[in-house]
């Protein structure tokens, strides 16, 4: 098949008709009484993803993570794993492995009686359980700390307890729920690129749901957003970023500037649209359906738009004019928040290419600055 | 300066006062129970005499003018004498034991069934189980007469049936006194269970089945080691009080049944022994003592 050769195939499986799901969830819900915790989701996971699950608490994400492992069983609809109906599957005979977002680790156990716990229960004999659980160790770099109880580890010691734990039985999947939520920020990225080094060494397809957004980019192949026990979208991170569908997704990752309005005309790929808080009609670049009258949003991310002091020569911007109200200093960028009008203020990020010049930044406190984008900066969304 | 003096006026009064607040139970540990013991201690050490006190003084003077200090230690060689007191003894241990480890085979799926329970339910139950204390322990204790004896509901039952046509001896056996001990101290095992399985981590037990442990496995390989200071608490809090116990083998077992407490009971009131008495009791307290310093010793070096 073409798909063995095709280095885009394989590092996007989702995309090769030719592929078999590895994980496919269908039709699948979740009632806790009357509250729906899922409701009737489809997803493919194919083999060696880095699958996130991304929302708020309370979306769903940790439930449907659940019903893989089977701790809950779905109300209705399957899920398979590598061909497979887990219908009446107990959580002990599955080909999965879970990393607890508490880490779950059992206290009265040392760190390498706890890497070895899945191991026995496999009746396997005790050379090679003292095999995989040094090599495991030797992996995670706690070789010297297998003595140890866990109450004697640090967060991030436990959590790479944990990790080596639910990776020493060679699961088919691994399922980490908010795997970096306990650890501080220098930790967690630290901890992130060692999670997708592992991932890519031992090609086991990891499901992980998180909160956080910026996990979720860095991590995954592709991001499921999820709110109120639906998808909102399913893609990879740059298709989420600069593709959102909805108003929802464009929000909850990263931040958009949100224009409302009707469409007034669209030609070629290129729409108009009249914004309530605008005197001048916006151009977008548009893929949705759209016709003439209908309701429309326009997002563009803060750093697509340009911000100047002189006005654009380039005359197929959209411009408008307003006053810098703040400005947050990051270091790398700043962040410029302009008042167009009272019922409008944006949002800009620009990158601080120069130093500031007398501590002059590229726009001061209450200057009048310009600001454009592109038609094709923006995204026309319809719900 | 002035409010330097305030300051150190309140640091003196709550020094003064987390010294007060220590002292009151250990003041009342000393009154109430150090003293007692003494007391008990030196009467085991001295000789039976009719008077009263029923028992020869321990610092005495002897017929030459000189103060002297008699210790006798007869009294607990005649406890060695005795087969009775021999007896008396393992019968007591065997039937506390017996009784702990029922209740613990008793209390333990009940605890560990309050815990799983809906909060709504479990306080319930937990009521359920505090319940019965609302009711005077004598009357309980004669309740299980009612039950158990020949002509009693239980065996009128059965011969209203016709299960059986002569009725099962069943009060003034150590049945019954099993029946009554487990019945009665079963509370004090089922709450510090509860008490220890309500800190039980539930993702702990599913991390175990995720790794591949059948349900029993991660009974045994989980559940059980966690709560073994449960366990303890629980044993500790059946087993100290039912090997002293007076009143069940003495209602529910008549003469049938030997205990410490009944034979501790005698020979204070039906002998005015005062002295046997008071080494039956120390030996008694030995019995318990050893055991629980032996458990706190090995929980301390694990916790290290």
């Amino acid at each position: 098949m073409s798909s063995d050769s095709d280095p885009i195939l394989t590092d996007r499986p989702w995309l090769d008709p030719g592929q078999e799901p590895f994980i496919r969830i269908q039709a699948v819900s979740k009632q806790f009484g009357a509250f729906v915790a899922v409701d009737n989701v489809d997803l493919d996971i194919y083999k060696g993803e880095l699958f996130a699950l991304l929302g708020g608490s309370g979306c769903g994400k940790t439930t449907l993570l659940r019903m893989i492992a089977g701790f809950e069983t779905p109300s209705s609809g399957r899920i398979l794993i590598d061909g497979d109906d887990m219908q009446d599957v107990p959580p002990y005979e599955r080909p999965v492995n879970m990393m607890f977002q508490s880490y779950a680790l059992f206290p009265h156990m040392t760190v390498e009686q706890n890497v070895a716990y899945g191991l026995k229960r496999d009746g396997l004999d005790r050379g090679e359980i003292r095999d995989r659980v040094d090599a495991m160790l030797e992996m995670v770099e706690l070789a010297t700390f297998r003595k140890r109880k866990p109450h004697q580890l640090s967060g991030g010691q436990k959590q790479r307890v944990a990790l080596a734990r639910s990776l020493v039985k060679n699961p088919k999947v691994l399922l980490l729920d908010e795997p970096l939520g306990a650890l501080d920020k220098r930790l967690r990225e630290q901890t992130q690129y060692e999670l997708m080094n592992i991932q890519d060494r031992l090609g086991i397809t990891f499901i992980v749901v998180t909160h956080d957004q910026e996990e979720a980019m860095t991590l995954s192949t592709r991001i499921a957003v999820m709110d109120q026990g639906a998808f909102q979208q399913i893609g990879t991170p740059t298709e989420i970023y600069e593709y959102p569908e909805s108003r929802f997704v464009a929000d909850f990752i990263g931040s958009a500037n949100m224009f409302e309005g009707r469409v007034t005309g669209h030609s070629g790929n290129i729409a108009t649209i009249a914004v309530d808080s605008l005197p001048e009609p916006v151009r977008v670049e548009y893929s949705a359906l759209l016709h003439d009258g209908m309701k429309a949003w326009i997002a563009v991310r803060p750093e697509k738009i340009r911000l100047s002091k002189t006005p654009f020569d380039d005359d197929s911007l959209n411009v408008v004019q307003g006053i810098v109200e703040e400005i947050g200093y990051y270091g790398e960028s700043s962040t410029y928040r302009i008042r167009v009008n009272p019922g409008l203020r944006l949002e800009i990020t620009h990158p601080n290419l120069r130093r500031p010049r007398d501590g002059r930044h590229v726009a001061d406190w209450d200057e009048t600055v310009y600001v454009g984008w592109e038609p094709e900066a923006g995204v026309v969304l319809t719900h | 300066m002035q409010r330097s003096r305030f300051g150190h006026l309140v640091e003196r009064l709550q020094s003064s006062w987390k010294f007060l607040v220590i002292f009151i139970p250990y003041a009342w540990l000393l009154i109430f129970f150090l003293a007692p013991f003494f007391m008990v201690l030196k009467i085991s050490l001295a000789e039976l005499r009719i008077a009263s006190p029923p028992f020869t003084p321990m610092i005495a003077t002897d017929p030459s003018g000189a103060t002297v200090i008699r210790l006798i230690f007869d009294n607990f060689g005649y406890l060695l004498q005795d087969s009775l007191y021999l007896n008396t003894y393992l019968s007591s241990l065997k039937i506390s034991i017996g009784s702990t480890l029922m209740c613990l085979l008793i209390g333990y799926p009940i605890a560990y069934a309050i815990v799983r329970s809906t909060p709504v339910v479990r306080n319930i139950l937990l009521l359920m189980i505090i319940l019965p204390f609302w009711t005077s322990f004598l009357l309980r204790v004669y309740a299980w007469m009612g039950l158990l004896a020949d002509q009693g509901t239980i065996n009128d039952m059965l011969i209203w049936l016709g299960l059986i046509d002569a009725p099962i001896r069943m009060l003034y056996t150590e049945f019954a006194v099993y029946v009554g001990i487990v019945y009665t101290y079963l509370p004090f095992m089922i709450l510090p269970l509860y008490a220890n399985m309500e800190k039980l981590d539930a993702s702990l037990l599913e991390a175990a089945s995720d790794l591949g442990a059948k349900p029993v496995t991660t009974f045994l390989t989980v559940v059980l080691p966690l709560t073994v200071p449960g366990i303890a608490a629980g044993s500790l809090l059946v087993f100290i009080p039912a090997t002293g116990e007076y009143v069940i083998p003495d209602l529910l077992g008549g003469g049938n049944v030997l205990m410490i407490g009944r034979v501790l009971y005698n020979e204070f009131n039906a002998n005015t022994d005062w002295p046997v008495a008071s080494a039956v009791a120390i030996v008694l307290l030995l019995l318990l003592v050893l055991p629980m310093m032996l458990y706190q010793h090995i929980q301390s070096k694990e916790a290290k």
